[in-house]
């Protein structure tokens, strides 16, 4: 035996590197599996056909995700991405096929989500004839996507492809395209293998960091009397939560989280003080007012948390780390920018702060949440009338779920809600559309964040509006089973539009009235049990139901017609202009 | 913060697209280009543009950190009127019997160190390479006259201060790039007018 393995490992070393023929589409599937992708989430169709007939071949390599739309492939793949933390991969073919991208792509450029996107293109000979299916797709995506290419000859695909993955995930991850057309996936061509990219001249995925600044941030923070930490999807991103908690748990300084910073830190963790934002917590908003050093940690300062720029931590200064040097007094103007991967400089800048507590500080935290609870949580929790809330179904789901789920949510109210109230223990928890608010995200986004991370159980929080956008990814459910279980928090409206039209539009309700399925039926139709509750004593046992279920489940709650995400920030108000009810506007 | 104009240099791999990918960058904050040339530059392979706008210096400094930010793109540098030495070429096209007859044509070549590279019966054409009030001038001049076509270039541009690209670019290519390759991060300190 022993002499045989050798003699393998012999004949191993001497298999001759020359060149095998194969077809572009092999050296794609070659590629992805040369790149750890485990699962596709795609549709075929006529550009993109031999790299589909190639993938027969490899059907026990690579797992493929029949979606019903490509925003649901796309969607899903960034759902993937967010729970495994690796690159989502999407198929999709030319034409139509290619512009039902555009929307996950701009979401997943603006959420900084590693996705790569195959598309197929028609003939090379064909392009710019108006040709069946065709349309140029590079110059649609290239505001979308951190980079994107056209392949034509089969010999550049190794190469491309190995650039791709190597954009999608370095540095501030993004999306990339790559569009092969068809005469490339047919080509055959003298393959030497798959060379991995880990350098590109023209492209610097990470800012060399320089202790000069570190040490200039440390000597501002340990000179501190009120310092306040805000922190993004950037911790997430650069796998840096370890490093991150190090950091506040030695200086003592409490922090507050973007909503896609969220589930970096345990949501009860001592220093952490809640959300940010629009509907953030109260405190956290209010003190960004007060602060005397605010350090912001891998978030890019978007306006729906900082308000009214001109009123927003006027009297902080200001410590900006991020990998993106554009981010940089883009709209907040930093007093010390830390460049580089947070990874590298939290530990940096942690050996070099003091460590500390401040109760004082802390405890102006507490007095806001206690206003915030009296005046906002309690009731949304506990609601004194028949009418449910959104805020008491997430209570009731945390007390199950103890905070070990993944929920992912859609945009709208349920969004706030959720985001608001969900208790995270784990990082990667927390998968929502953030920067562009894509109504439809939730459902695709599950099914992917679902085989991301299969170890865990998969949340889609949905509002009812939004789920009759995507709804037709209940086929893919039901086709390959991932365990999803689906919330449709129902308020009869599209309860965010109304909830603006009510407090700055005279409630003027134009076109918020949205009339909904019986999704109990619809759910019925794909083969996914369900049920729907309208009263408060069916809430728990309806959830633990959905939960027990073997496989996934569709439970809608009839919420509030008319309830209010509160606190706010009006538009155009600075941050510490947060209101906790319509009176107060 | 007042406008004044800059031109910005953009030193890049020469690929398709690029140019599309750059050109966003302005369009989306609906800010208009004067001019933008695509050349070559000092090095081989890479290609250099020159974009003349009209704004703020906060407002170049974030779009330059938006075009660095572009993986094609190697560097780019803002700088001001009087940081670089600058050029644009002008053609005008005239009557040849109204220019003999009217103006005389010496007293063009003189004046505006025009040079006339095509001279027909029917008409002449006149090149002036200069700065913009130069070959602004001569279209006043020569319009009362019937100026049959008038086209100006794009700006080229030399940074005075540039040490060139050759040193910078074995930078880029090392796996560990030095302290020049990512200067975008500097774009605050005015020390020198590369340092942006």
């Amino acid at each position: 035996m022993e002499t045989l393995t050798i003699k393998e490992k012999v004949a191993k070393k001497e298999i001759p590197t020359t060149p095998v023929s194969v077809s572009g589409s092999v050296a794609v599937l070659e590629a992805f599996i040369a790149e750890g992708v485990e699962t596709i989430f795609g549709y075929p169709g006529g550009a993109i056909m031999p790299i589909y007939d190639a993938l027969y071949d490899y059907s026990e390599k690579l797992q493929h995700i029949l979606v019903r739309h490509e925003q649901g492939a796309i969607h899903a793949a960034q759902g993937y991405a967010r729970t495994s933390g690796n690159v989502g991969v999407v198929f999709a073919t030319s034409g139509p096929s290619a512009t039902n991208l555009v929307t996950g792509l701009a979401d997943a450029m603006i959420d900084s989500t590693p996705v790569v996107c195959i598309t197929g293109q028609v003939f090379a000979h064909l392009l710019g004839t108006d040709a069946f299916q065709e349309t140029d797709v590079i110059n649609i995506t290239t505001p979308i996507t951190k980079w994107n290419y056209q392949v034509t000859d089969a010999t550049e695909i190794p190469s491309v492809l190995a650039k791709a993955f190597y954009i999608a995930k370095s540095g501030r991850p993004g999306p990339v395209l790559i569009d092969i057309t068809k005469n490339a996936q047919l080509q055959q061509f003298a393959y030497d293998g798959y060379k991995k990219c880990d350098h590109i001249r023209s492209y610097r995925p990470k800012p060399i960091v320089r202790k000069k600044y570190v040490e200039e941030a440390a000597r501002l923070i340990n000179a501190a009397e009120k310092p306040f930490v805000i922190f993004g999807q950037g911790v997430i991103l650069g796998n840096a939560e370890k490093e991150f908690l190090k950091f506040i748990e030695k200086s003592g300084i409490p922090a507050a989280w973007t909503i896609l910073g969220m589930s970096a830190i345990p949501t009860d963790h001592p220093l952490g003080v809640g959300m940010l934002g629009m509907h953030g917590n109260y405190g956290p908003n209010v003190l960004t007012n007060e602060c005397d050093v605010l350090i912001a940690v891998g978030m890019r300062f978007d306006d729906r948390v900082t308000g009214r720029l001109d009123k927003y931590a006027k009297q902080a200064k200001v410590i900006h780390l991020d990998i993106d040097p554009s981010e940089i007094d883009k709209n907040v103007k930093s007093t010390v920018p830390v460049w580089g991967d947070c990874k590298e400089t939290l530990p940096l800048l942690t050996e070099l702060v003091e460590q500390k507590l401040y109760p004082q500080w802390l405890q102006r935290f507490k007095d806001f949440q206690q206003q915030e609870d009296e005046k906002v949580i309690h009731e949304e929790l506990n609601p004194t009338t028949d009418i449910l809330t959104m805020g008491e179904v997430i209570k009731e789901l945390n007390e199950l779920t103890k905070g070990d789920a993944i929920i992912v949510t859609d945009v709208g109210q349920h969004q706030m809600v959720a985001c608001r109230y969900a208790k995270f223990n784990t990082t990667k928890s927390n998968i929502t559309s953030g920067g562009l608010g894509t109504m439809g995200y939730a459902l695709p986004a599950a099914i992917g964040a679902a085989y991301g991370d299969p170890t865990r159980t998969t949340i889609a929080i949905i509002g009812d509006g939004g789920f009759q956008m995507t709804l037709q990814e209940l086929g893919t459910i039901m086709q390959f089973k991932p365990n999803v279980k689906i919330i449709i928090l129902n308020n009869q409206f599209l309860g965010m539009v109304r909830q603006w039209q009510q407090l700055f539009h005279e409630k003027r309700y134009s076109f918020v009235d949205i009339t909904s399925p019986d999704f109990v039926q619809v759910a019925k139709g794909f083969h996914i049990p369900g049920k729907s509750v309208s009263k408060r004593e069916d809430v728990k046992n309806s959830l633990k139901e959905m939960l027990d279920n073997d496989g996934s489940f569709l439970l809608e709650i009839m919420v509030g017609k008319e309830n209010n995400v509160f606190p706010m920030v009006p538009q155009g108000r600075g941050v510490a202009e947060i209101i906790l009810c319509k009176e107060d506007l | 913060m007042t406008k004044q104009e800059y031109t910005i240099t953009v030193y890049t791999e020469n690929q398709i697209g690029l140019l599309n990918r750059i050109a966003i960058i302005f369009s989306r904050r609906k800010i208009n280009i004067e001019s933008l040339n695509t050349s070559p530059s000092e090095v081989e392979s890479v290609h250099r543009f020159t974009i003349v706008i009209n704004e703020t210096e906060d407002v170049v400094r974030k779009l330059c950190r938006q075009i660095e930010k572009q993986v094609e793109v190697l560097k780019a540098y803002y700088n001001t009127q009087e940081e670089i030495v600058w050029q644009e070429l002008a053609l005008y096209k005239v009557p040849t019997d109204i220019i003999a007859e009217e103006v005389k044509v010496e007293r063009l070549l003189r004046e505006y160190g025009a040079k006339a590279i095509v001279i027909r019966k029917d008409y002449t054409v006149f090149e002036v390479t200069g700065h913009r009030e130069e070959t602004d001038n001569l279209i006043k001049v020569l319009e009362p006259y019937g100026l049959i076509e008038f086209v100006r270039s794009a700006r080229v541009a030399i940074i005075k201060d540039s040490d060139g690209f050759h040193e910078k670019l074995k930078e880029f290519e090392n796996r560990e790039p030095g302290e020049d390759a990512s200067e975008n991060e500097f774009l605050n300190e005015n020390e020198k007018v590369f340092s942006m």
